[in-house]
Parts: structure tokens; sequence; C-alpha cells
């Protein structure tokens, strides 16, 4: 059978032309969708990689362990310890953390309103962002949830590294403490180092932690983790420990700090002890104090209001914030002034009848009766008033406050502490700039004797002491060492004063203390090597109007608590060859000489003696009492642990 | 030719069909979809259980229906090209009726166990009726106005159906396949090029419709285009999926990061990448050399079809041959040029790898027409 040709060939022909334009159409997309792959996995695979690593792969910072603080003998003051928490994740909980916490629950105590508060903070917060559970367990805690881990999805035991103030409130004030960083501490500074974002981190809110936060902090570890695109870590890749912050060694010694203390007791006092040729500040001791390891580790408010109400005001650190009239304790500096004014000599003069009228006014001297013919070292013994109501009309107050400053008085001692308050040294220009007004001779008259507007910290006072005893400008530092290099001891230079002059006023500061009719001389030390100078300050903190004085001033003991004089006292020892100055004030203490000298003499004798004093160097009638104290005293051994490092 | 004049004969019939498969493309399917039974453990995090298995079994189902449909003589398809069509039609009126609402669409009905998708089903039949039309249409015919407008009311009624159900992606593979079909039955270049200049037009109408009463596309649909325009635009939002594909892909590199070892896909920065993805997957982890591997392996399938097609007299076997593969040809490019940041992200699998039983049962059901085609092919 024989078939004329058929239309079907054409149509064979036709599909098979179409057929190829076809196949080359999609040849030319495969081809196209090849060299998009070839670009992009070829070419550009290093950028993809890059960002597939960027995806992935996350920088986490680890928390650089703190430096420690020492004190001047080793002695760590501030340290780290092991802080075992537990956190919990929801999304390896697997979604539903109520079981988990119910079961942890049996191992560790959860309060219902704690229960109650973390479902909360999980119904919040993100499936993969791990939730602190628990904080400061006892290692028995810590390895029952461990061991028990298989039971409790989700759960990570964790342990970190948390500060530890081991001397407690002894060295509350300047050590400060640290916390978690606060929205607020970030808004302060510029650029925060991204560590603060860590929720365990640790920053120096006040005191030395703050001042020296930069030495201590250290530098941060890093981990790189693999996390999947929810955040959550799937592995860790690489760590990298961060590097410790700098070990610190203070010039404090802890155990005359922890002595100071203690031998303050519970007075609303401040103490500082100055070593006379390096300025070593060797106790800084407001009191009372307060257990900064609260603060770390949270204060309930019930603690911290507490701490706020107290009439005592623990919180405050008295030695450099808080500023005291300097009551007689400034008779040094009025004294000075006019030897150098050239007004008096050391022979010079004044009669005391009990009161002397300037501007129209009556001032009177503390003795009632007055003192008779007064001179310059029985102007301190006695701390006569009158004597320096006189000198003060004659020396004119610029001169005073001159001299005030150069003794360390009205200025800032730059010290890494929070608050260090800068004082007062009054004089003409400064009441015209602070209140506008003209100065009065009876500002000048108040000023003499540390009154009025004159305003000293126990630590300027400390200064002002160092620096007579030593006649150079000595200035207090708390860093002795950082990282084992000493800081050096800068050669202080010699006061612009005649040493003539400081010999008086030694001279008068020893008959306070060791003459017959000293004011102080109830608290002298008799070991004659350790001779002690002192001057006693009584400051007022009410007026006693004419009134009151007719009727006779009340003494003390029948006044409240909060308008009752100051006590103060500064001293230094050994006379012959000096190496404390301290200041003592005790707020609202009554009389310097009575309250305040005391518990100066004991710090002295303690540093002197590189522990308890000894009973034989204080006179013998006070030697049960000072045995007694001793007995109730709750001091650290003497062979305190010294750590190297955490 | 049609099959009536062909020596029957010659034709092989009973059990001894099976010799004459296109093996060749029986083992380039079976390659490509072990591919994906390897991805799909991969991503699966070295589980077998969890895709793999099921998607293994389906496979085998698929292989038994291709080579069982194979046995069918043309003449059967022929006749039942039109009811199938009708059918398909019908079941597309009947899904906008009681369809179920799924992915914000009515994609699908079900019919006892079986989860219907007509849309799909209609991409076969539309590509049979096309088929057989040409088939019986005369060439001289087949570039006059009237016998171009036919096949393209039935390619636009049942793509219009699609389009209201919304399914964009559909339609536009409705509209390509047969496209095909009439492209290799040797309509007019002339009518292509008006429909492209048609087609473009239209889409600017519809770019311009936007935030118009009379906006043509759903929102997402245009911020889909936006997000193609632009991924980097909301890098965490829409423009997430491409950006993180894109990274996928490129950081496999030149042979990739290893089996199991792509941190994309494993740390989940890859969306759907058992099923739209699954590429991006093996270009992650075996890199160019894998990618192209699969991509050479589709083009060997496209190949051997477009031989067959080409070699067969039977002028309806070999408009069905080059319908089924120009469809399939278009899954895969659409897919890949989609995880390639190439065209605008829209989810549809990657073709025998991608996770899924409707897709595959349907692409094996068109294989196994291509295999009857060849088997029943003159001699």
């Amino acid at each position: 059978m024989t078939k004329p040709p058929r239309p079907g060939d054409t149509n064979g022909r036709s599909i098979t032309r179409r057929g190829l334009m076809l196949a080359g159409l999609q040849l030319g997309v495969i081809t196209t969708l090849a060299l998009k792959l070839r670009s992009m996995q070829v070419e550009q695979a290093e950028e993809y990689r890059m960002l597939a690593d960027g995806n992935s792969i996350k920088i986490r910072l680890l928390v650089p362990a703190r430096g420690l603080i020492h004190d001047r003998n080793g002695i760590v003051i501030a340290g780290n310890e092991q802080n075992y928490r537990v956190t919990l994740t929801r999304e390896e909980a697997g979604g539903d953390v109520e079981p988990v916490l119910r079961r942890l629950a049996r191992l560790i105590p959860i309060s219902d309103a704690r229960m109650a508060e973390l479902l909360d903070e999980f119904a919040k917060r993100s499936a993969v962002t791990p939730i602190v559970l628990a904080d400061r367990l006892t290692w028995e805690q810590f390895s029952s949830i461990a061991v028990n881990a298989p039971s409790l999805a989700g759960v990570t035991p964790e342990s970190g590294l948390s500060r530890v103030y081991p001397r407690a409130g002894d060295l509350a004030h300047v050590l400060g403490y640290v916390g978690p960083v606060s929205d607020y501490d970030l808004s302060k500074i510029e650029d925060p180092d991204p560590v603060l974002m860590l929720p365990e981190f640790q920053l120096g809110k006040v005191g030395f932690e703050a001042r020296m936060e930069d030495v201590l902090r250290g530098k941060a570890g890093q981990r790189r983790v693999e996390v999947n695109s929810a955040g959550r870590e799937m592995r860790q890749l690489s760590r990298q420990e961060g590097e410790q912050g700098a070990t610190v060694q203070m010039t404090i010694d802890a155990q005359l700090q922890n002595y100071a203390a203690q031998r303050m007791g519970t007075e609303s006092a401040a103490a500082v002890a100055i070593d006379v040729q390096t300025g070593d500040i060797v106790t800084i001791c407001s009191s009372p104090s307060f257990d900064p390891n609260k603060f770390v580790r949270g204060i309930s408010s019930a603690d911290y209001k507490a701490l706020m109400n107290h009439d005592h005001r623990p919180l405050a650190d008295k030695t450099v914030q808080g500023v005291y009239p300097p009551g007689s304790t400034f008779k040094m500096v009025t004294l000075l002034a006019g030897l150098e004014a050239g007004v008096i000599n050391a022979g010079s003069r004044f009669y005391c009848p009990g009161y002397t009228t300037a501007g129209g006014r009556r001032f009177h001297c503390w003795r009632k009766g007055g003192h008779g013919t007064v001179d310059a070292v029985t102007s301190l013994s006695h701390s006569c008033d009158v004597y320096y109501y006189e000198l003060a009309q004659k020396v004119g107050i610029d001169r005073i406050a001159a001299m005030a400053r150069k003794l360390g008085l009205g200025q800032r001692h730059e010290l890494p502490m929070s608050a260090v308050a800068e004082g007062i040294a009054p004089d003409r220009a400064w009441k015209q700039a602070r209140h506008g007004q003209a100065w009065q001779v009876g500002d000048s008259l108040n000023a003499s004797i540390g009154q009025g507007y004159v305003l000293a910290s126990p630590l300027q006072l400390a200064v002002m002491t160092a620096r007579i005893a030593s006649g150079r400008e000595v200035s207090p530092r708390l860093v002795r060492a950082i990282d084992g290099v000493q800081q050096p001891v800068p050669e202080f230079p010699v006061l612009d004063i005649d040493p003539a002059f400081l010999r008086v006023a030694r001279l008068g500061m020893d008959e306070v203390m060791n003459s017959d009719s000293g004011t102080a001389r109830r608290s002298r030390i008799i070991r004659e090597d350790w001779r002690m100078a002192g001057k006693t300050g009584t400051s007022q903190v009410r007026n006693i109007t004419a009134a009151e004085r007719a009727r006779g001033v009340v003494s003390n003991d029948q006044l409240p608590w909060n308008r009752r004089d100051h006590a103060l006292f500064v001293c230094y020892a050994p006379y012959d060859a000096p190496r404390y100055a301290i200041s003592v004030v005790v707020e609202h203490g009554g009389g310097g000489s009575a309250v305040a000298a005391p518990i100066a003499r004991d710090i002295m004798l303690f540093a002197l003696n590189g522990g308890l004093p000894p009973l034989d160097a204080v006179p013998d009638d006070q030697r049960a009492a000072m045995e007694e104290r001793h007995n109730a005293m709750h001091l650290f051994p003497p062979d305190a642990p010294r750590l190297t490092r955490a | 030719m049609s099959y009536l004049d062909y020596k029957v004969a010659q034709t092989p019939t009973g059990i001894r069909k099976i010799l004459y498969l296109n093996w060749p493309l029986v083992f380039l399917i079976a390659a490509v979809a072990s591919i994906g039974f390897l991805m799909l453990v991969s991503v699966a995090g070295g589980r077998v259980d969890t895709w793999a298995e099921p998607q293994m079994y389906r496979f085998a189902a698929g292989m038994v229906i291709m080579i069982a449909l194979a046995f069918v003589p043309m003449w059967f398809w022929r006749g039942i090209s039109v009811p199938a069509y009708v059918c398909c039609f019908l079941l597309l009126i009947a899904v906008e009726l009681v369809g179920e609402i799924g992915m914000g669409a009515q994609r699908w009905i079900d019919i006892g166990p079986i989860r219907l998708q007509p849309s799909e089903l209609m991409k076969i039949s539309l590509v049979l009726l096309l088929a057989a039309y040409y088939d019986w249409l005369p060439a001289r015919r087949v570039s006059r106005p009237l016998w171009v407008l036919i096949p393209v009311v039935l390619i636009l009624a049942p793509t219009g159906l699609v389009l209201i159900q919304p399914d964009l992606g559909t339609s536009i593979m409705l509209v390509a396949g047969g496209g095909i079909v009439m492209f290799a039955a040797g309509v007019s270049l002339w009518y292509f090029g008006v429909v492209i200049a048609a087609a473009v037009g239209l889409v600017a109408a519809v770019l311009e419709s936007r935030g118009t009463d009379w906006q043509l596309l759903k929102d997402y649909q245009f911020r889909r285009i936006d997000t193609f325009l632009d991924p980097t635009a909301d890098p965490l939002g829409a423009g997430y999926n491409i950006i993180q594909s894109q990274i996928a892909l490129g950081s496999g590199g030149w042979s990739g990061r290893g089996f199991m070892q792509g941190t994309q896909s494993r740390l989940n920065f890859l969306p759907e990448k058992h099923t739209d993805f699954i590429f991006t997957v093996l270009a992650e982890e075996f890199g160019f050399v894998g990618a192209m591997s699969l991509l050479g392996l589709y083009t060997l399938i496209i190949g051997f079809c477009l031989y067959s097609a080409l070699s067969n007299r039977d002028r309806f076997a070999a408009l069905i041959t080059i319908g089924i593969s120009g469809t399939f040809f278009l899954y895969f490019a659409i897919n890949m040029a989609t995880v390639m940041g190439m065209l605008p992200a829209k989810g549809s699998p990657l073709p025998l790898v991608s996770y899924g039983g409707t897709s595959l049962m349907i692409l094996m059901l068109g294989f196994g027409l291509v295999q009857a085609a060849h088997v029943h092919r003159p001699r």
C-alpha cells in the first residue's frame, strides 16, 4: 500500500524545528541558572560565607574576674567568691516551665511569691533567654541540682564570681561596693564597655570600687558560639578567658581599721590616721557602718530603710564627706597665722577674763572664770578662747584662711573615694561671694576658734596635723601598689612656714597632753618613746543664747543627742619623730577631751604597737577599763588569711 | 501521523512493553529522587523517618504508577483527553464552591482520604487536550486566528478559575504549559510576540493598579513583588527568606560545607527547607558541584524527553512529551530562580526533590504519559 506524501511529515518537521527552538530556549534558561550559581558559589562564595558565619557565629563576652583589693599587709579586703546559681531556659524546658519549677522547688526553697514572679518573667521574656532562678546557692543545693539535672530539663547550674568583702562593715565607706549595672549607670557612661551589658557584671557603685573601676575591671574574655536562628546557643567554638583586673594594694591597715571601728563602737564618729612621712592613710573609718555584702547581693528594702532612717547615718562617710566646725583643733591655724604675721611671738601674752567684747558683742571663753594671763603655748594647752579672740582681731581673717589652706583645710584632697568634701576656710572674699555680705569682726572671732563658717572634714584635720607634725606638705594617698608595682611616695615639699613657729604649735600640742594642766592629759601616752601631742576640740552645733547663758549653760548630758556638741581630737606621735597623725570626730559626743581623745589615743597605740595597745602605755587608772574594752571587742585575728588570688 | 496509520503490529505488546520503556529517563528520575532523599535526611538532622522514608514510599508508588501508565496505549489517552479536561474543569469549579481554605487560597478538596488538587491535575489534562487538538487540527489551520482562539480559550478558562482561588503561580504554570504545546505545534510566532507584549502591558497595568480601587492583585502579592525587587529593604520581614537563601547558596562555595554541615539550614536560618528551599540546602552542603550535578540531571531529563518527542512521529505523543517536559522544566527553573533571588518568592516545590505527595504524584503521572508516548511510538 502506497500512500501519498502526508501532511504529517511536514508536521513532523515543524515539531522538530519548534522542538529544537524550545530546547534552545530551555538550554538558555538552564545556562542562566548555571551562571548565576557560578557567580554566587564560586565568585562571591567568600562574601556569602562571611554572611553565613555572621549569622551563626556570635561573640559572647565573659565577665572578667574583678581585681582584688589588699590592705597594706596583703590581707584581702575585697575579693571574689564563687557564686552558684541556677538558670532556666524555657525553650529547653519544653515550653512549659512550671512543672520544672515545681520539681526544682523540692531541692531549693522557692516561695510561692517568687514562683509567681518567675512565671511572670518567663511569660515576658524570650524562650531562649536563660533566667536566673536562684542565686547564691550553697554547695549542697548546687550539687543536688546538678545530680538531678536529667529530670530538670532546661535547668543549668552555673557558677560565677561575685564580689565579697571579708571585712564586712570595717571598710564599707572607703571601699564602697559593687552592684549590677543600672540604666542610670549606663546613662552616665559615655561609650560603655559592652561587658557592662552582661547581667552578671558587677560595677563599682561608690567609693574606691567606683573610682578605681578602670583598674579593677579587667578585660572581658570572649566565647565564640554558634547560635541558631532563634539565638539559642548550639555549641561553643572557642573560648578565650578574660584578664583579671589589677590587684590593688591600699595604704590601709585592715587590722588597725578593724580596731578603730570596734573602738568607736556605736558612736556616730569618724577616725582618720595618716602616716606622717608618706601620707599613707592607714585608717579611714566611719561609724556606724553597714555591710557592703548586702548591697552586692541586693539589699532588702527593710534593711535599706533601716539604714536610711538610722539617726547615726550609717551610709554617710563621715571621714571625707562629713564636714564639722573644727572647734579648738583649729587654734593651731590661728596661732601659726599670728606668729607668721608677726603680730605676736611665742612669748606674747593676753589676759583672759573669761570673755572679750568685739563689735558690740560679748564673746565668751569656754572657762567661765577665764584663764588669766595666757601665752602661745598655754593658749593651746588650756585651749583659751579669749587668746584667739584677741589674736584674730590683730591678724585678720584673710591671713588665718591662708594659713588654713597651707595646712590642707578648705581644699579637696584628691582621693579615690566618693564625694570628698572641700570644707570651708572662710575669708572676706568667700563670705562676699557666698553670702553677699561683708565680713564682720565677730565672724573672725568665731573662725579663730574653729566655729562659725569654718568647716573641715576629719580627713582634712588629719592632714593638718600631719603637716604641723612633719613641717611638710603631706598629701594623703590610698593606693600603695597596683599589680605589685609600688606607687612612688612623693617627696613632700617643706611647708612655707617658719619651723620655729611650727615648733611653738607642736610644743603647745605636747602640753595639751603632757603638762599637768593640759586639757587632754588624761589621754596621754605614758611610754616616753611614743609620747603623743594633740589638741582637743568641742564644737557647738547650736547657738547659746544670752538668756541660756544667764541661766547657766546646760550640760551636754541633759541635751537630746542631736543637739550635743561634737567632740574632736587631733594628735600625732611619737612627738620627737612623728609617725602617725590621727583625727577623731565624735558627732554629738560632748567634749573632745573626754570622748574623742581616748579613742584617738587608743588607735594611735594600736598603730604604733602593730597590735592591741599595751596596757602599760596608758595611765594606771585606765588600764582596767581598757582591758575590759579589749575583751569586749570582736577583732579579726591578727594572722588573718592573706590570699594572693581568688 | 495518526496512530491509525502506523503498523500496530510493530509496537510492543503486553508485558514486553517494559523492555521498551525510556530506561535512561527512568534512571535519571530515580537519581534525582535519590538526591531528594539524601537532602531530606540532611534537613531532618540525620533522621530518615521524618521525611525521607515517607517520601521514598511515595516515590516507589509513583514509579509503579508511571510504569503502569506507560502500558496504556495512546488511543486511550487521546480518547480521554476531552473528558479528563472537562472533569478537571468541573473539579476546579467544585473547589471554588466547596474547597477547603488552606494557605489563604482554595486549592484542594477532600474526597475521603485523598486530598485532590484539581489545579495540578489540570496541568496534565490541559497538555493532553491541546496535544489532541493539534493532532486533530490540519497543519494549515494551526495559525488561523479562529483556530488559535480555541486553545487560548481552553487555556484561559481553567487559568481564570485558578487565578480566583487565588493561585498566581499555578495560573502562570498553566498558561506557560499550554503555551509550550501551542509553540511546539507550530502556531505562528507573531501570536507569541503579541501575547508577550500584552503580558508586559498587563504587568504594567497591575503595578499601576496598586492602591487604586481596581487593584488587580492582593496586597500580599504586591508585597512579594516589592520583596523581590529589593529583598534587603526588609531583611527581617518578607525579604528574610530570600536573603537567608542566597547566603546559604553562596556560602556553599565550590564543594559545599559537607553533608549536614550547612549552618544556614542546620541552624534554621532557612525557611521551609524540606520543601521550597531544599535546593538551597543542597547548594549549601554540596556546593557548586552538587547544585550543578542536580541541574545537569534535570537537563538530561529534559534532553531525553525532547529527543523522545522529536523522534516520535506520532504528533499527539510528541506534543504530550514536549508539554509535560516543558512543565517539568518550568517547575525546576522557577524554583531554582526563586531561591537564587532571580524571581519573586513564591511557594513552589523542586520537582522530584521537595518533600510532598501531590506534586510528586502529578509528576510521575506526567512521566507515565511520556513513557507511554515513548513505548507506543510508531516504528
